[in-house]
């Protein structure tokens, strides 16, 4: 008998074995110890405000989180997508954009809404069943979020060739030069949608970042069910690069982030990053992960604290006093009563309201169906239709 | 005043040349549309002459054409886009109706969809699985999406610049068996009815019969095979599949009290079964008859020798006004 015919090396000996840790590709700029490293190419000069401002950034994201989460427990929201955890990964990507660069999110990137301008209470809407995304997605250059998995990685690429024709891509002026990120997660990267907006922004070298958030679970499914082989290097069969950074460090993501974006502008094309982080929370509220993951894991990944690492470094350095975490403190109580207050606050659509924007102007055939409930409505004794 | 004859085709290529001319965010994309001009030729020249920015030959990626499309909507852009055959509009459906149909109820009209998807649709040419679908249904039945369909080649040339200025999603339904078949006279200087109307293509007084694309040259047909027997029709060429303009239709049917609808769509759930239902409510004292459906039966598209016998024709599309006057 004859040997079988080799058809390439083994993945194991590729890839290596199994990563818990990201591997040895992981960009960090500080350790989950808070021992702030360097990187021979992704690398950063922190000020002492933006390391700060890093900070408040992400300790506010996690009081949206937890708030909402609240909410969500007292009967204000339907249900809320938790973003425990990954508060370095969209802050460091979120802070990386220049006004003029477009988000595309999923449903989960609270913390870049927040780092785009969009009023956190604004994101209550569509988890309370008010509206289906209530803020305007060209005021801050923030895209609705998109509930189908992957979808707007289609959308981000062909807004990112709008951009090639309107000339705002690798003319060297920093002020008109833009990029598009589109948002999605490791569950996502199984899409046919993802994979066809990579082979289109390949194909026409669009501005475009994917950020995909490695939380390690879509719904109940691990990584392993969605791919063999660590998912930034998949990018390289798309023809562009990819690169795998601490999704809980936020220098890194940060820093990473920026390299991408600046590529995207200067009119080099897109990259993926893959931040490579980890779903504190459940999935949604409606969630429960004791039915499918071990506690040890999460008691893992709670070392890698993004939030505990960047404090310990801050502290260590003497970057930051008392005064610092009691003003951040009442910044985040005020932010939690911003949004319980304006939450409760928020006006249900009326009936009728359901007929409205269907079409850019309302059409007889549904104007029709308003009149005739209304009507219906009206003839109960003591309607408020 | 200075007329020629064209085919759909061509009125459908001068329709785009216009429009591309009229509006610079007009872009073409799809499968090659760029240099072949389109398997059927419909974009032919238009690369050469608007460029490769705006005349887009498309990696081969239903959903990645209309998921990229919306973006550049997003970006302020007018996309064209073309699916190659009818039946290869699936991969693209999810963009379609949960994407392209929704984002500007999404936005609370913050966000509009100006995006045209031309679809070449039906049978008659003897194409191999897949080539000859008709899925107008399934669009017709999405809120958010306007469906209409030409079926001669001076409504091609107004019905597609019309769709390309409108601000909302259009899907647009070319009968591909048209094409290159019958020519007609183009005065460019006409006013054109509005793209969201019904039009009444043959006065008649016995039976009204409702059709589109394909099946308005098979209508228009029966209704000279009828006359010669002593029966006048009437066939309304309905355009516009969603919204539809029923108007002349109740008009036409409170008349005639006979109403047979044709299309090459299955008949179960198909457009008939709308009109059907909307006929009769509207028209019930006027009915002498039940509205008939004359389609394709249940069954998938056959193999092309037999399409024939599958598509409605001038007989059964007769046999059904005849069925009407036996009540």
């Amino acid at each position: 008998m004859s040997d079988p015919v080799s058809f390439g090396p083994d993945l194991a000996d590729v890839f290596g074995p199994s990563q818990t840790d990201g591997g040895p590709d992981l960009v960090q700029l500080l350790t989950p110890e808070g021992e702030r490293v360097h990187h021979p190419e992704f690398d950063h000069d922190f000020s002492a405000d933006e390391l700060r401002g890093l900070y408040r950034d992400m300790v506010l994201t996690r009081r949206i989180d937890v708030e909402a989460t609240a909410l969500q427990r007292h009967g204000e929201l339907g249900i809320w997508a938790q973003l425990l955890g990954q508060e370095a990964a969209q802050i460091g990507a979120g802070r990386a954009l220049r006004p003029q660069d477009y988000v595309f999110p999923t449903y989960r990137e609270h913390g870049v809404a927040y780092c785009k301008g969009v009023d956190p209470l604004r994101l209550l809407g569509l988890f309370r069943g008010v509206d289906q995304g209530g803020w305007d997605p060209n005021e801050n250059n923030f895209g609705l979020y998109t509930i189908v998995i992957g979808a707007q990685t289609l959308h981000a690429t062909g807004y990112a060739m709008g951009m090639q024709r309107d000339g705002v891509v690798g003319t060297g002026d920093p002020e008109r030069d833009a990029a598009v990120i589109a948002h999605f997660g490791d569950g996502a990267s199984s899409q046919g949608d993802v994979n066809e907006a990579f082979i289109f922004a390949a194909s026409y070298n669009a501005p475009v970042v994917f950020f995909c958030q490695n939380n390690q679970w879509a719904i109940s499914e691990p990584i392993e069910r969605q791919t063999r082989i660590p998912l930034y290097q998949r990018a390289l069969g798309f023809g562009f690069p990819g690169i795998r950074v601490d999704g809980n460090d936020v220098l890194a993501t940060y820093a990473v982030t920026k390299a991408a974006l600046q590529r995207a502008r200067e009119g080099n094309g897109p990259s993926f990053v893959e931040a490579y982080t980890y779903r504190m929370g459940a999935h949604t509220t409606t969630d429960d992960p004791t039915r499918y993951r071990l506690n040890d894991e999460l008691e893992h990944w709670k070392l890698k604290d993004p939030i505990e690492r960047l404090k310990v470094y801050l502290r260590r350095n003497g970057l930051v006093d008392q005064e610092f975490f009691d003003d951040l403190d009442a910044e985040a109580k005020e932010l939690g009563h911003h949004l319980r207050e304006g939450c409760k606050a928020l006006p249900d659509p009326k009936p009728l309201d359901q007929f409205g924007y269907v079409f850019t102007e309302m059409t007889d055939e549904i104007a029709q169906q308003r009149d005739e409930f209304a009507a219906y409505l009206a003839s109960f004794e003591g309607s408020h239709a | 005043m200075s007329t020629q004859k064209i085919t759909l085709a061509k009125g459908l290529n001068m329709g785009l040349r216009k429009a591309m001319e009229a509006d610079d965010k007009v872009l073409l994309m799809g499968e090659d549309v760029g240099k072949l001009g389109g398997v059927f030729r419909i974009t032919d020249g238009l690369q050469k002459d608007f460029g490769e920015d705006r005349v887009i030959d498309s990696p081969l990626a239903e959903s990645g054409i209309v998921g990229t499309a919306v973006g550049m909507a997003l970006r302020g852009y007018r996309p064209v886009v073309e699916i190659q055959f009818d039946g290869f509009v699936y991969p693209a459906y999810d963009q379609i109706v949960c994407q392209v149909a929704k984002y500007t109820y999404r936005s609370q009209g913050k966000v509009k969809m100006p995006i045209v998807i031309r679809i070449p649709f039906g049978g008659g040419i003897g194409a191999v699985e897949h080539h000859s679908e008709s899925p107008e249904a399934q669009f017709a039945h999405t809120p958010g999406l306007k469906v209409v369909a030409c079926s001669n080649p001076v409504d091609g040339y107004w019905m597609i610049q019309q769709a390309i200025a409108h601000d909302d999603p259009v899907i647009f339904l070319e009968p591909k068996r048209q094409y290159h078949a019958d020519k007609a006279e183009l005065d460019e200087s006409a006013t054109p009815d509005p793209l969201f109307s019904s039009r009444v293509v043959r006065a008649g007084s016995d039976a009204t019969v409702l059709a589109y694309g394909p099946t308005v040259k098979t209508a228009l047909k029966c209704a000279e095979a009828a006359e010669s027997e002593g029966r006048s029709l009437e066939v309304i060429d309905l355009r516009t599949l969603s919204p539809l303009d029923m108007a002349p239709v109740y008009e036409s049917v409170r008349r005639t009290g006979r109403c047979v609808v044709t299309h090459e769509a299955h008949v179960n759930l198909g457009m008939g079964a709308e009109l059907a239902a909307r006929v009769t409510e509207q028209c019930f004292y006027s009915l002498e008859a039940p509205v008939l459906r004359v389609g394709a039966f249940d069954t998938p598209y056959p193999p092309s020798r037999i399409e024939e016998e599958y598509l409605p024709d001038l007989d059964r599309v007769l046999d059904a006004v005849d069925r009407t006057f036996a009540y």
